[in-house]
């Protein structure tokens, strides 16, 4: 057992090290990976820098608008395939997952680039928006149509019984048992949208630079702690929302 | 159609894709009984069930409820309500709640006292705050009972009602079910495969087998006069001796002819089953012809391999032929 728990801890360690170093490091002193003292100096330039702040606005803006579309059209895309239980689409989803993100992005600007001969628009906000909606939907389908497939079908029959129609039926029966199943996927759905690089460096414009992007940007230019303090405050606040996703699953 | 007649399927046939799952059925079903649709497993009877309750639309063939052809109808149209095999009470509603929705649907005024009432009709006024994952079965099915009868509906469908609950609450349900028919006074159709339950509850029964209406009547008209040997099989154990059916609690067994006028055979005894209240006794007749006795356990003292005498009551026998 006390092997066990080495083994355990050690692989937790590996996990999660790195990221331990990193947010070390972002209260250092020094701009060099040597310790010299605590401080806050990278998080109070990191807030300064109007880059960064422009780009975490769009990350929010895109990742938010993103979340809600994807939540949406995914929840209804998941009540189809219940109730019309057509297993050779469900598993098609499992291939938008598959999908290496290059491939995706590539295939994305490909469709645009068609697309932009019949519709006045070029790269941008919206684009990305699209974008995310299009990789988010899958997680979503998924997420709620493994809660659907544990819900009893004839409940809706019991409110169509009861004098509900199936508008009714859907809203004041079948919803109230996904509400946990779809918030847990729109916080899926959030992080997966806020983390990506790939595929939406490919499809953004000057105007939708997301904070990735610009991260990336910067640490070509060099190492900088700024990149650190930045990164800690993603790590955490990301990792509350997938622990909360994680714990509306479990709770439904 | 008479007056008294709350609920008849007339020529209904429906198809699926696999199979024929009901053949031109009819069945009346009249205002106030209790009304058992019996039959073994994928005969057909819970689609017919479905059918009236508006889930499946048939192929061919009326559904009259009160006169009026309902098939077309959907599920919130019609004035039946269903108790569901899995009582499909909503998990996120309390039971007065629960109890509450189908008034709510239909904008009804004084709710609260009508939930009340329900709930005091099937015994759970107590419980009106808790949710269905905090209910025993048996408490939950009359919830689902008082979600129903709080609508007052003109035919009560009720499928497969005790199958849910432990067997030694079965015996106490069908009582309390039978009781709460008479009480309101709503006409029950009951969908069940258990003969048992369909003969201690029923008023009428339509056997179904295969898709097809094999046998409409009392429990005693079936039980006793069976159209069929599927019917008389499947309400209970059959001995055929050449084209005589004899139920195993009719025939009996002594040491010497009884000299009393019935029906006599010769035979061996291969077993001797004991079953708490009796005994079933297995004899041979002849060379592979088994037959079974329900012998009273006073009665009992026969071992494998006796010489027996078998006999019954010619107003016993079952004559079907084949």
């Amino acid at each position: 057992m006390r092997l066990l728990s080495l083994y355990a801890v050690l692989a937790y360690a590996f996990l999660h090290l790195p990221l331990l170093v990193l947010s070390v490091f972002s209260f250092n002193q020094s701009r060099f990976t040597q310790w010299e003292g605590f401080s806050t100096r990278w998080y109070a330039q990191a807030f300064a820098d109007p880059a960064l702040r422009e780009a975490t606005l769009n990350s929010l803006l895109i990742g938010g608008a993103a979340t809600v579309l994807a939540t949406v059209i995914g929840t209804l895309c998941a009540y189809a395939l219940w109730k019309r239980k057509s297993p050779p689409i469900s598993s098609t989803l499992y291939l938008s997952l598959m999908t290496p993100e290059i491939v995706t992005g590539v295939a994305l600007l490909a469709f645009y680039q068609w697309l932009f001969h019949f519709l006045n628009l070029q790269l941008g906000m919206m684009t990305v928006i699209f974008a995310h909606v299009s990789f988010c939907l899958a997680y979503v389908v998924i997420v709620v149509i493994a809660r659907l497939r544990t819900m009893d079908g004839t409940l809706e029959e019991a409110a169509l019984d009861l004098g509900a129609n199936e508008f009714e039926a859907f809203y004041l029966v079948t919803l109230p048992q996904l509400a946990p199943a779809i918030v847990s996927a729109a916080l899926l759905a959030f992080t997966i949208s806020f983390d990506d690089f790939v595929i939406t460096s490919m499809v953004a414009g000057v105007d939708s630079e997301t904070l990735p992007m610009v991260m990336y940007a910067t640490a070509r230019r060099g190492v900088s702690p700024i990149l650190n303090a930045v990164s800690t405050i993603i790590v955490v606040g990301l990792g509350v929302l997938i622990l909360a996703s994680e714990r509306l699953q479990t709770k439904s | 159609m008479t007056n008294d007649t709350v609920l008849e399927l007339r020529g209904v046939t429906k198809s699926f894709p696999s199979h024929k799952a009901v053949d031109n059925v009819s069945i009346t079903v009249g205002r106030g009984e209790l009304h058992a649709l019996l039959g073994p497993s994928g005969c057909g009877k819970t689609t017919c069930l479905r059918m009236v309750a508006g889930f499946e639309t048939p192929d061919s063939g009326q559904v009259l409820l009160n006169g009026t052809d309902i098939a077309p109808l959907k599920p919130y149209e019609r004035n039946v309500s269903t108790v569901f095999q899995s009582y499909a009470l909503f998990p996120h509603l309390n039971v007065f709640e629960n109890v509450a929705f189908g008034l709510r649907q239909r904008g009804e005024a004084s709710i609260d006292s009508k939930v009340k009432a329900a709930l005091d009709l099937v015994r759970l006024s107590q419980k009106a705050d808790r949710k269905p994952s905090q209910m025993s079965g048996g408490e939950k099915q009359r919830a689902a009972l008082a979600r129903s009868l709080v609508l007052e509906p003109d035919l009560l469908l009720l499928d497969e009602p005790l199958s849910a609950l432990d067997p030694n609450l079965r015996q106490t349900v069908r009582q309390e079910l039978k009781a709460l028919q008479r009480r309101v006074g709503i006409t029950f159709l009951m969908v069940t495969h258990d003969q048992e339950e369909a003969l201690s509850m029923a008023d009428r029964i339509t056997l179904m087998n295969q898709g097809r209406v094999e046998q409409v009547g009392t429990p005693q008209d079936i039980y006793l006069k069976p159209a069929t040997r599927f019917t008389a099989g499947f309400l209970g154990a059959v001995n055929w001796i050449g084209d005589i059916g004899i139920r195993p609690e009719s025939l009996h067994l002594a040491r010497q002819h009884p000299g009393n006028g019935a029906s006599v055979r010769s035979a061996r005894i291969t077993h001797s089953t004991f079953l708490g209240d009796c005994y079933h006794v297995q004899a041979e007749i002849t060379e592979g012809q088994q037959v079974m006795a329900q012998v009273p356990r006073s009665q009992n003292g026969y071992h494998p391999g006796d010489q027996v005498q078998l006999w019954w009551n010619s107003a016993d026998e079952l004559h079907i032929p084949k």
